[in-house]
């Protein structure tokens, strides 16, 4: 469970120094159990004192950072098994593949729309996160050549290979920039973990659908002084899929409940594998392989590697991460009140929404793009969606009524006339008779909103 | 000792220094060391013990818990219907215990033609739009749905203020065409609906339909009546609110119906529309079922085919890639997730996405390492693409 700030009070020097841009050690201790300070920066802490904050400050499952300074993504560092307990911390990091059989035009191409991907929502550029490059060759020169050519690349990067002496090869190149060693196995435990203390990487173990034995290695790693390890418990689809989901959970249910130390790292799954001999057509493989991604990223992965570039693949994949690492402590909601879009008049149109986030910056990227002239009225749902709070009973006639009045808004157009979203239509009746205002029933989606403004007014 | 005072004014400014070749000739000597040395000697020591360490390690041992609930088990269809149970989980995870029923799909089917529903579900259904038997049967026979749900979407008085006679000819219509269970859905009309649930109830007594939906806002008491009466069962909607659902099984209870004659709608959220808020509830709905509240104890349901209202399902936009694959999966993202969670049965549309969120639901009733799995170990070579 979390600590409190008073634990970790006890544990600090209490010299009040403000090294640390505190004003007390207590304010510092309170802001260490919030996570929103660095330990590392209470100069006057022993070495001793850091250990054993450190480790009562550690959260249920270990934060591993791949990569250095502006290429790199933190994964890891959950305390809890259900998002609504508290949240899940480092949004699952999104990897895709490439290989050192490629065509130099058609690693280029690959890179570039790696590099390219991006969707926005609510605000939110959302992108990936890391490439993995692929010894498919098993060759020592066209993995180095793959590795050199990738360094350049704006995302961290993944090293797989199975081969210690390729993977010496490849750190040799790229050692310095913290990549990600994948995979100590069974038979290359040793090599791999000497690379990964030699290089100062971290490094992935991959003991597939065996959690006995992945125990037993990771404690291996663990104890010859490996601090930063990602799991793969293996990524088996089809039939398998139940396993590979059992395996996941699992491994989180040990770190987070039992706190076994073996197990208290991040969950990295594999859905490219599900293109491993289908012989499937590309879009089903497609959308298999993102449903695979799909039921890891709700049960516990950390990381997740694709083989697929598609963006109709990625952005569910995308959406569905921001929802799941979305703070459920703050609330998803803007301010209610009158925003202004485009040069507004008094015989601007009054359109009405709700301080739901999600339905508010959707309804403004459409006003926005649309170069709409319009007053927009944005009532307090307690941030819930239009139909929600249709339903909820926080939309109805006298909120709008009352919304109208405290707006001001029968001052600034010469018309009372409103624009009400299509999903509000039950309550048209009412607004208007709590209001005396007259409602037109505009669009369910507010994408035909502006061209609704155009063709009506 | 000169050397010693040395070493110490050097260190004042450093964190650290290498020493090499050095030698001390001594008989007694007392160090005191500078608080720098002293860091660096400990943490020289702290390193050298880490690496060497041996760790204690316990043996593996699967997490399992004893969970002192369990979900009722909810059996629809009857008389002339094939049965399908729903719920009966008595842990969270299959590795704990396999589920005993594993998640069903119901397909929906309305007593209107829809022209609004999106197109790669029209060019599925186009030809059998106009007969919702006919509906019923392609999804059946076609798309092996285990069940049906009718929405009498058509006696909306907005929509076309179909009679509840007329819709009970509807129902009629579809239990002669397919022998699998029926959810009924009514048109979310407050007032007309429970008039039309009663008497689409009586049109099928006996055939344990699930009527859709008993909540808060309109006649329940009509709906749970409709149900007793004729040996169906009750879908207890609320808004995703935990407190509102055991609020609405209480009183549901109440009108005589047992755990076994309720499913829940917790609401689901699409993909991207608050998906999350849906997780949460239907995962702390899930846990309070396991560890013992009567009242949350039943199996649930998802409306995923919400998951069309998403732009990114339906709207045209080139960047974005083609709907025909959009649509599907934002459908089986939103399905799948609501699964994950503890949902049992699904309201869908698409063949597609049916079909794969089966696949994985069929795996929930096997138990762990039971299936064969193949071996995965040189995936960096065999990998294509």
């Amino acid at each position: 469970m979390k600590v409190t700030a008073m634990d970790i009070y006890k544990l600090l020097p209490k010299t009040n120094c403000e090294d640390c841009g505190e004003a007390s050690c207590m304010a510092f201790a309170t802001k260490l159990s919030e996570k929103e300070t660095d330990l590392k920066l209470c100069t006057p802490l022993d070495p001793e004192g850091m250990e054993k904050l450190e480790k009562i400050l550690a959260p249920a499952v270990r934060e591993v950072t791949i990569g250095k300074g502006d290429k790199q993504v933190i994964i890891g560092g959950d305390e809890v098994l259900y998002r609504y307990e508290l949240t899940y911390y480092n949004p699952t990091a999104l990897v895709i593949d490439v290989h050192d059989e490629l065509e130099e035009s058609e690693l280029e191409e690959r890179i570039k729309i790696i590099e390219n991907t991006e969707f926005e929502r609510t605000g939110e550029l959302l992108t990936l996160d890391a490439i993995a490059v692929r010894n498919k060759s098993g060759d020592r020169q066209k993995f180095i050549k793959t590795v050199s050519r990738l360094k350049n690349s704006v995302y961290p990067l993944i090293l797989c290979t199975m081969d210690p002496d390729n993977m010496k090869a490849a750190l040799e190149v790229v050692g310095d920039e913290r990549p990600l060693i994948y995979a100590a196995t069974e038979n290359n435990l040793e090599e791999m973990a000497k690379l990964a203390l030699d290089y100062q990487c971290p490094v992935a173990l991959f003991v597939p659908g065996d959690l006995e034995k992945m125990k037993q290695l990771s404690h291996s790693l663990r104890s010859q002084g490996i601090k930063d390890i990602v799991l793969d418990p293996g990524t088996f689809v089809g039939d398998g899929i139940g396993d590979t989901l059992d395996n996941f959970v699992m491994i989180r249910r040990l770190a987070v409940e039992e706190k076994d130390e073996d197990f208290r790292f991040p969950i990295m799954g594999i859905p490219a594998l599900m293109r491993l001999g289908s012989k499937e057509d590309s879009v089903t493989k497609g959308i298999k392989e993102a449903t695979v991604a799909a039921t890891m990223l709700n049960k516990y992965a950390d990381m997740l590697i694709f083989n697929g570039t598609d963006i109709w693949e990625l952005i569910p994949v995308l959406t569905l991460r921001q929802g799941l690492f979305t703070d459920p402590r703050k609330p998803q909601a803007v301010d209610a009140g009158l925003y202004e879009f485009g040069d507004v008049s008094e015989d601007s149109p009054v359109v009405l929404t709700t301080n739901f986030a999600l339905t508010y910056y959707t309804v403004e990227g459409d006003l926005k793009s649309g170069k709409a002239n319009t007053y927009l009225l944005v009532l307090d749902t307690e941030g819930r969606a239009v139909d929600v709070s249709l339903a909820g009973g926080q939309l109805n006639g006298k909120s709008v009524a009352d919304l109208i009045k405290e707006t001001d808004i029968e001052n600034k157009v010469n018309h009372k006339k409103m624009i009400i979203p299509g999903l509000a239509a039950p309550v048209s009746g009412e607004i208007e008779d709590d209001s005396g205002w007259e409602v037109a029933v505009g669009p369910r989606d507010s994408s035909a909103v502006p061209d609704y403004l155009l063709e009506k007014l | 000792m000169d050397k010693m005072t040395q070493l110490l004014k050097l260190l004042e400014n450093t964190k650290s220094i290498e020493i090499n070749d050095f030698r001390m000739d001594f008989d007694e000597l007392e160090l005191q060391l500078m608080p720098a040395v002293q860091q660096v000697v400990q943490q020289a020591v702290q390193t050298r013990k880490a690496a060497s360490e041996v760790l204690p390690m316990e043996d593996f041992k699967p997490p399992i818990q004893d969970y002192p609930g369990k979900v009722a088990e909810v059996q629809l269809g009857k008389g002339s219907r094939k049965p399908v149970y729903l719920g009966g989980q008595q842990a969270l995870y299959r590795f704990e215990e396999a589920q005993p029923n594993a998640p069903v799909v119901t397909f929906d089917v309305f007593d209107i033609p829809m022209p609004g529903l999106p197109r790669p579900i029209r060019e599925h259904f186009s030809d059998v739009m106009d007969h919702p038997g006919e509906w019923a049967k392609k999804a059946v026979k076609e798309f092996g749905a285990n069940m049906v749900t009718i929405h009498l979407i058509g006696t909306g008085p907005k929509v076309m203020d179909k009679s509840p006679r007329e819709a009970a000819n509807d129902i009629e219509e579809v239990l002669q065409a397919v022998d699998v269970p029926l959810v009924i859905g009514a048109s979310g009309d407050p007032v007309k609906d429970p008039l039309v649930l009663e008497k689409a109830a009586e049109a099928a007594q006996g055939e344990r339909c699930l009527l859709a939906s008993a909540n808060l806002d309109l006649d329940y008491q009509k709906v749970a009546q409709a149900a007793v009466n004729n040996d169906h069962a009750v879908l207890s909607w609320s808004i995703t609110d935990v407190n509102m659902q055991k609020t609405l099984n209480r009183y549901l209870l109440k009108e005589g119906l047992t755990q076994n004659d309720i499913v829940m709608d917790p609401t689901t959220c699409a993909l991207g529309y608050g998906i999350e808020f849906s997780i949460d509830i239907m995962t702390r709905t899930r846990l309070a079922a396991l560890k013992g509240d009567t009242d949350l104890q039943m199996p649930m349901s998802s409306g995923t085919t919400n998951a069309w209202g998403s732009r990114e399902a339906w709207m045209k936009k080139e960047e974005w890639g083609p709907t025909d694959y959009r649509g599907p999966i934002w459908e089986i993202f939103t399905g799948l997730t609501m699964m994950l969670n503890g949902v049992d049965i699904f309201m869908m549309l698409h063949p597609t996405s049916v079909k794969l969120l089966r696949e994985i639901g069929g795996t929930f009733v096997k138990d762990y390492m039971t299936t064969d799995l193949p071996d995965i170990s040189d995936w960096i070579t065999q990998l294509e693409g």
